[in-house]
């Protein structure tokens, strides 16, 4: 038999690696049965994209047409749609209502079309809710503002608005009057996949309950978690602080919640797991459904972790018809039907961006704006939930409370804590926050104990506040310790964390599986396991610029670590990845990424090292402290990184080895900035050391730019200085990701951005093999890159960035760990750079490696534009791109059409018109861009000053000026692709922000550079029919 | 306040005290419910027992007027990892610290509760003595080797001492072992009129009644030790529908021939999976019990068997008309999945 996996593409807002983490489940759960799987997915840094997982792998856009090939290719019997998140599930259901499922008699695994339509579909939902007599809020499909205008009116505001079968409530919003209700419904309207939207009356300030329940064919039924949304209505629910279980409910409130579910799933005919939403005025116990997602989704890999219940896997096998009581529990050996028992309290908070758009309102809703998420176990709800807050290695800057409380924004949480102790009282922020006064109490718990321990510290009370889940830091902190001073204390006293295991029945039977979390308590389950064993280092929460790549390399390290004869142990506190699963380290503990915590999860086991080049910045960041510590860092040493790391040490090793780096220099204040700043000459790019992802990075073309830019980027990491560098415009910018055993160097590839140098490369579309490179580069290249390993004594995992320009190599810097384009490439040349890299870094020697290249692939990026409204989109040094797709084909336009295509970028063949407005450097390339867009049958439109001289040109008033102007241009669907060249150091509501800004609303692909502009339009030429083949077919 | 617990094998746990200020004595069992501590709290089936929940944070949405199982506590004490200082809901009326001290129980939080079930788990329940004074383990300990649960009659302690009437319409005569006020509640949603009588009354006495139907309640205790209940059973057995509820199912078993048995450490809690073997389907269950069928009676089928160990969960006999379980499909606290037995039992008695 074979069955289809359809995956969920790119990192998106609302859409992370949860259904990696499913969909892997959903391959194993597969295959132990003998069932040949096909999988398709665009997003390469996916652990169910490679051949371990899956039989037979499509890196191949996300769309109908290439579904369609493959499934005719392919003929698979059987399609399972709920573990590739809405992305799936729109494609399944697409393939559905199109035909082509029927056509090639593939059936629908698991819960089928009808019951996801009865789910998705509002208005049927609601029908059915009315009939088996579940509560609904009143609310009104609408297609129109007239008829939203009508119900409003009756019902009142708040309005809640919801587009139909999107994405983490993308459109969606609460209107508290009249002109929010026209705005929010227009911009609904239009996303929407049916082109309605529901508006709804709100619930506001209710709590706000779920509840993940897992239901087979013939009825069997059990529910798996409930949970409990710390923020009440009003907030998303991937935006919510979480609880579970649920804290506030009485037996009697949750029976009448798990009693709705059941009903609920049974009439849907639920095939699998579901996740139910409620919400319940707690006032008067009245209770209303919410929503409902057929499918597995972020809450249920919360749940998943929370309880250690393979949901995924579960509802994998009754996909192919297994009664539930028959299929086993893999952590009790027991059923898997059966309800989880809980002995811990699980805090789950989300990840923001914020940091990294500074325009965009903190403020958090309906919409979810967070990029990951961290959860923490405790036996108390303040140690779990210190330990979460933790865990988002997040700096919590300086407040105004009463600014963060309502509405409410990602500092919310911290807003509380800070009034807390200013004196404010429970009833007080429940009166403001509508928050259970229950949570609320918990948090003047902390604060509490803050002012306690603060007034002196007794090691009675050092216990107390380990218990309660402070870290040595912050109790450091309150008593004007150090942290290794308290650490020397606690240990004096003997109090040492102990583990107990997450067993899914609180005890009652024997576990098998080893799923840990630290307590201050008697007993400690977690004894050291024999044997020879490693300690690998996770990345935390997906935040951006470290996304899912950094867990597919984690995860990578434990099947390569248990191939070598060792036992993994996976330290990582992200609930909704791979390396978090119950199968795939040899031990998981889920805990904090602090040095303290990593340091006595070592001290418990006593491996021979600890990898952290795998885990992003996160891990290399506690290296130092590690190895001060006295434990082994397996691979490139401590030495080694700092070299890499600081950049006066980096530019005294390339001197003296002879590799160029443009012009730098180190500055630690503003004059000493200046100074350096007109010796080598504007455009400078500056940064502050110790980057990740090029936080604050900017390109500065002026005195006064870089007066600005360190008044405001002191702030980013203090003590610590600005690096200087001299910009290279109008050069190739390229990277090498290498690995070596510290004699032999391996070179995955030389990459090539698209854009020219300066653009941040976590956000450029990047070519492999180069196309622009000559033979003599790409000889340098490999030289210097051979040379840099040697010299940094890399062992493992070296990511090197160059710019190239009049023939001369320059490097820009050298990462010595794991980099983003790891999956790409090892998906591009079919190599597992992650096994190798961790084969020497337990000293194995790297064997003779080839890479085969007939074919080109291309890596492209999708932003979060859509979903943080007042940010632009323009591009530069610093990354904002969530996440990644990857195209394949024989021609290098082949390979970036694919690329843009799965990152949602479609040109129709028919009525093609284009806009340009480009600024004034690169008013001189019009003509030419005009000429091949004419060439392809485009209508161009523009501004005067942009189109003015260009023949059949039809020229735009500018905005404001007249009409359609051309946001109303853009807005009214007329345009297939708009190219917007943004002006250096513009800000939010200049024109060309408003069109770019209109663009990415009516989702209608924006190039804001002309290169890449250039690219597109080449592939778009030479574009034969699209092609698909297994990714590790191209290079035959 | 300061409180110990002491197990029968020696292990000694300190921790903090709350409610009363008391020393009990009992057999120490856990319950892995998440909710619906008052509940349990408050079954009568708890006699003799002192109570650990798993789930380390209890008292949280407080005690209520309308979740009372009995009027008063029948744990002899109550073993929790963290008490809510405070309390948070619509119905509470006090906090469970104050409600154990009305109920003179004493309660201790605080503890490493996980390593104690797993105590439990590896060397089976055992007696235990909690005491929130400043009492010596060993006198604890010595008074632990006297007690004897297994040859207590809790029954006798906690049955109603007269006859009391709930509700209206069918005639139920419900016999209390040790019943739960949620399965008077779930009869008299049912329509029933319910004649809620001790454990002691005689069948002639029940048969003067004319009941449409017989339930058997739950209660605590061995069921061999109430034997005084045999001969009732015995006389009322095919007279008028039957439905035995967990003692009142083992009970059956043993006046028709059957066989019980002790579990290692029982079954509590509210996610446990039984099979209907008629409807070919799962309930998620509540169960709160020690002591099992091994061996069903002549003439009686097994209809309902645990998932997991394959225990006996239900029985029936058609020609004398009873059918028992031995979980709780009244639940309070736990799944209602159970409820179909009710409307079954109806249907039996119409």
């Amino acid at each position: 038999m074979k069955v289809l996996v359809i995956g969920s593409g790119p990192i998106v807002i609302g859409q992370s690696a949860e259904f990696d983490y499913s969909g892997t489940q959903a391959c194993k759960a597969l295959r132990e049965e003998g069932i040949s799987v096909v999988l398709v997915n665009s997003n390469p840094a996916t652990i169910q994209t490679d051949k371990e997982i899956a039989d037979i792998v499509y890196i191949e856009p996300l769309t109908r047409e290439t579904l369609e090939k493959i499934i005719e290719k392919e003929k698979p019997e059987g399609l399972i749609a709920t573990m590739g998140g809405q992305t799936g599930l729109n494609l399944a259901m697409e393939l559905k209502k199109s035909g082509i499922l029927d056509k090639y008699n593939v059936k629908f695994l698991g819960t089928d079309a009808e019951s996801i339509d009865l789910a998705e579909s509002r208005e049927h939902f609601n029908n059915l809710m009315r009939k088996i007599g579940v509560p609904i809020l009143p609310g009104h499909v609408v297609s129109d503002f007239p008829e939203a205008k009508k119900f409003a009116d009756k019902t009142g505001y708040p309005i809640i608005i919801r587009p139909s079968f999107t994405l983490g409530g993308t459109g969606g919003g609460t209107a508290y009057d009249e002109g929010e209700l026209k705005k929010i419904l227009g911009l609904a309207l239009r996303l929407s996949a049916t082109g309605e939207a529901l508006v709804e009356k709100s619930a506001l300030g209710w709590g706000e309950f779920e509840y993940e329940v897992i239901r087979d064919q013939f009825g069997n039924a059990s529910i798996i978690c409930n949970m409990e949304n710390i923020d009440p209505m009003g907030v998303h629910t991937g935006e919510s602080i979480v609880a579970a279980p649920s804290q506030t409910l009485s037996d009697r409130d949750h029976q009448k919640l798990r009693n709705a579910t059941l009903k609920i799933v049974h009439a849907i005919g639920i095939k699998g797991g579901c996740n139910v939403q409620f919400s319940m005025n707690q006032e008067t116990g009245e209770f209303v459904v919410i929503e409902v997602n057929p499918r597995l989704s972020r809450s249920s890999a919360l749940a998943s972790k929370a309880t250690g219940y393979p949901i995924a896997r579960v509802a994998t096998k009754i996909a192919l018809g297994h009664p539930l009581p028959e299929i086993r529990n893999a952590i009790t050996e027991t059923s898997a039907a059966f309800e989880p028992a809980l002995d811990y309290c699980v805090v789950k908070i989300p990840r923001w961006p914020f940091d990294k758009f500074p325009m965009t309102s903190r403020v958090i809703g309906t919409q979810m704006k967070s990029t990951g998420e961290v959860m923490a176990i405790g036996r108390t709800f303040p140690e779990a939930l210190n330990k979460a807050i933790r865990s988002l290695e997040i700096k919590i800057p300086k407040m105004k409370p009463e600014e963060h409380l309502y509405p409410p924004t990602d500092l919310r949480l911290f807003a509380i804590l800070e009034s807390f102790r200013q004196g404010k009282t429970t009833d007080e922020l429940h009166r403001i926050t509508k928050i259970n006064k229950w949570f609320l109490n918990r948090f003047r718990e902390i604060t509490d104990l803050e002012k306690k321990i603060s007034k002196g510290l007794s090691m009675e009370m050092l216990l107390e506040a380990k218990k309660a889940g402070f870290p040595d830091m912050k109790i450091a902190a309150l008593t004007g310790k150090t942290e290794a001073e308290i650490r020397r204390m606690r240990k004096s006293g003997g109090i040492i964390p102990t583990y107990k295991i997450v067993d899914s029945c609180a005890g009652e039977f024997q576990a098998v599986t080893p799923y840990y979390y630290s307590v201050y308590e008697d007993e400690n389950e977690a004894k050291p396991m024999p044997g020879r064993k490693v300690v690998v280092v996770g990345s935390g929460p997906i935040r951006i610029g470290q996304g899912i790549e950094f867990d597919y390399c984690c995860s990578h390290a434990a099947i390569a670590l248990t191939e070598m004869g060792y036992r993994s142990i996976m330290i990582n506190n992200n609930p909704e990845t791979v390396s978090t699963d119950f199968d795939t380290s040899d031990r998981l503990y889920f805990e904090p990424l602090t040095f303290e915590d990593i340091m006595n999860v070592i001290e418990n086991e006593n491996p021979e090292g600890v990898i952290v080049q795998l885990g992003g910045q996160t891990s290399i960041n506690v290296a130092q402290k590690l190895s001060e510590a006295g434990v082994k860092i397996l691979g490139t040493d401590i030495d080694g990184i700092d070299i890499a790391e600081d950049r006066e040490r980096f530019r005294h090793l390339c001197e003296k080895i002879g590799i160029a780096q443009p012009e730098n220099a180190t500055a630690l204040g503003e004059a000493e900035a200046l100074t350096i700043a007109a010796r080598i000459g504007y455009p400078v790019v500056v940064r502050p050391s110790y980057v990740i992802a090029g936080r604050a990075m900017e390109i500065v073309y002026n005195e006064s730019d870089l007066r600005r830019y360190m008044a405001e980027a002191v702030d980013v990491s203090e003590n610590k200085p600005v690096l200087i560098d001299k910009y290279l415009d109008n050069a190739i910018e390229c990277e090498v990701d290498a690995i070596s055993d510290g004699s032999k160097v391996f070179i995955g590839g030389i990459m090539e951005h698209i854009e020219p140098a300066g653009v941040h490369s976590g956000d450029a579309n990047i070519v492999l093999p180069s196309i622009r490179l000559t033979g003599k580069d790409r000889k340098t290249i490999t030289e210097y890159t051979e040379k840099l390993a040697k010299s940094l004594g890399i062992i493992g995992f070296v990511n090197i960035q160059y710019v190239v320009r009049d023939g001369i190599v320059y490097i820009l810097e050298a990462n010595p760990r794991a980099s983003r384009t790891v999956p790409f490439v090892s998906k591009a040349i079919d190599i597992p750079l992650a096994k190798y890299a961790i084969h020497c870094m337990l000293g194995r020697k790297l064997p003779k490696l080839e890479c085969k290249m007939n074919h080109f692939a291309v890596k492209s990026i999708v932003f979060p534009f859509l979903k943080l409204l007042g940010t632009d989109i323009k591009l530069g040094p610093e990354m904002r791109s969530t996440g990644e797709t990857m195209g394949l084909g024989k021609s290098f336009e082949m390979a970036y059409y694919k690329a843009l295509l799965a990152a949602g970028v479609r040109i129709e063949d028919e009525n093609r018109a284009a806009f340009i407005s480009v600024k004034d450097e690169d008013k001189k390339e019009v003509p030419k861009l005009s000429k091949a867009l004419k060439e392809l049958g485009f209508t161009i439109y523009g501004t005067l000053g942009t189109v003015g001289s260009v023949e059949h040109a039809i020229t735009i008033p500018k905005i404001g000026h007249g009409h359609p102007d051309a946001v109303e241009l853009i807005e009214s669907g007329h345009i297939s692709f708009v190219i917007n060249t943004p002006t250096k150091g513009g800000r939010a509501n200049t024109d060309g922000y408003r069109m770019r800004r209109a663009s990415i609303q009516k989702g209608i692909p924006c190039i804001t550079n002309i290169a890449t502009a250039y690219e597109l339009l080449k592939a778009l030429k030479k574009l034969e029919k699209i092609e698909v083949r297994p990714f590790d077919k191209y290079a035959s | 306040m300061r409180a110990v617990l002491v197990l029968e094998d020696g292990k000694v746990f300190h921790g903090s005290g709350f409610g009363a200020k008391a020393t009990k004595i009992g057999e120490l069992v856990f319950n892995t419910s998440m909710t619906g501590y008052q509940e349990a709290l408050t079954d009568p089936s708890c006699a003799g027992q002192i109570l650990l929940m798993t789930y380390p944070l209890i008292g949280n949405y407080g005690i209520n007027a309308i979740d009372y199982e009995s009027n008063r506590i029948h744990s002899s004490g109550f073993v929790v990892r963290q008490m809510s200082p405070d309390h948070e809901h619509r119905n509470s009326e006090k906090s469970l610290d104050l409600f154990l001290k009305d109920h003179g129980i004493p309660g201790i939080y605080g503890l490493d509760t996980r390593s104690i079930v797993r105590n439990i788990r590896d060397h089976g329940v055992m007696p235990a003595a909690i005491s929130t004074g400043d009492a010596d383990p060993k006198d604890l300990l010595r008074k632990i080797h006297e007690f004897d649960y297994s040859g207590q009659d809790y029954v006798k302690a906690v049955t109603t001492v007269k006859p009391q009437k709930f509700g209206k319409g069918k005639k139920i005569a419900l016999i209390d072992y040790g019943a739960k006020m949620g399965i008077v509640r779930d009869l008299v949603a049912h329509g029933c009129e319910v004649h809620f009588i001790p454990a002691t009354t005689a069948a002639k006495e029940i048969k003067a009644l004319e009941p449409d139907g017989i339930v058997l309640s739950n209660g605590p205790g061995n069921p061999a030790v109430p034997e005084y209940a045999y001969d009732t059973i015995r006389e009322i057995s095919g007279y008028r529908p039957i439905f035995g509820i967990c003692l009142g199912h083992q009970l059956l078993a043993h006046v028709h021939g059957g066989t019980t048995k002790k579990l290692k450490f029982g079954h509590r809690g509210g996610n446990h999976a039984v099979m209907d073997l008629i409807k070919n389907k799962i309930a998620i269950t509540t169960q709160n019990h020690s002591y099992v069928v091994d061996n069903v009676p002549k003439g009686f089928e097994v209809t309902h068997i645990h998932v997991n160990d394959k225990t006996i969960e239900g029985m029936r006999n058609d020609n004398l008309q009873i059918f028992s379980v031995q979980y709780h499909p009244e639940a309070s606290p736990g799944s209602h999945d159970s409820k179909y037995l009710f409307d079954e039992f109806m249907k039996m008695i119409k």
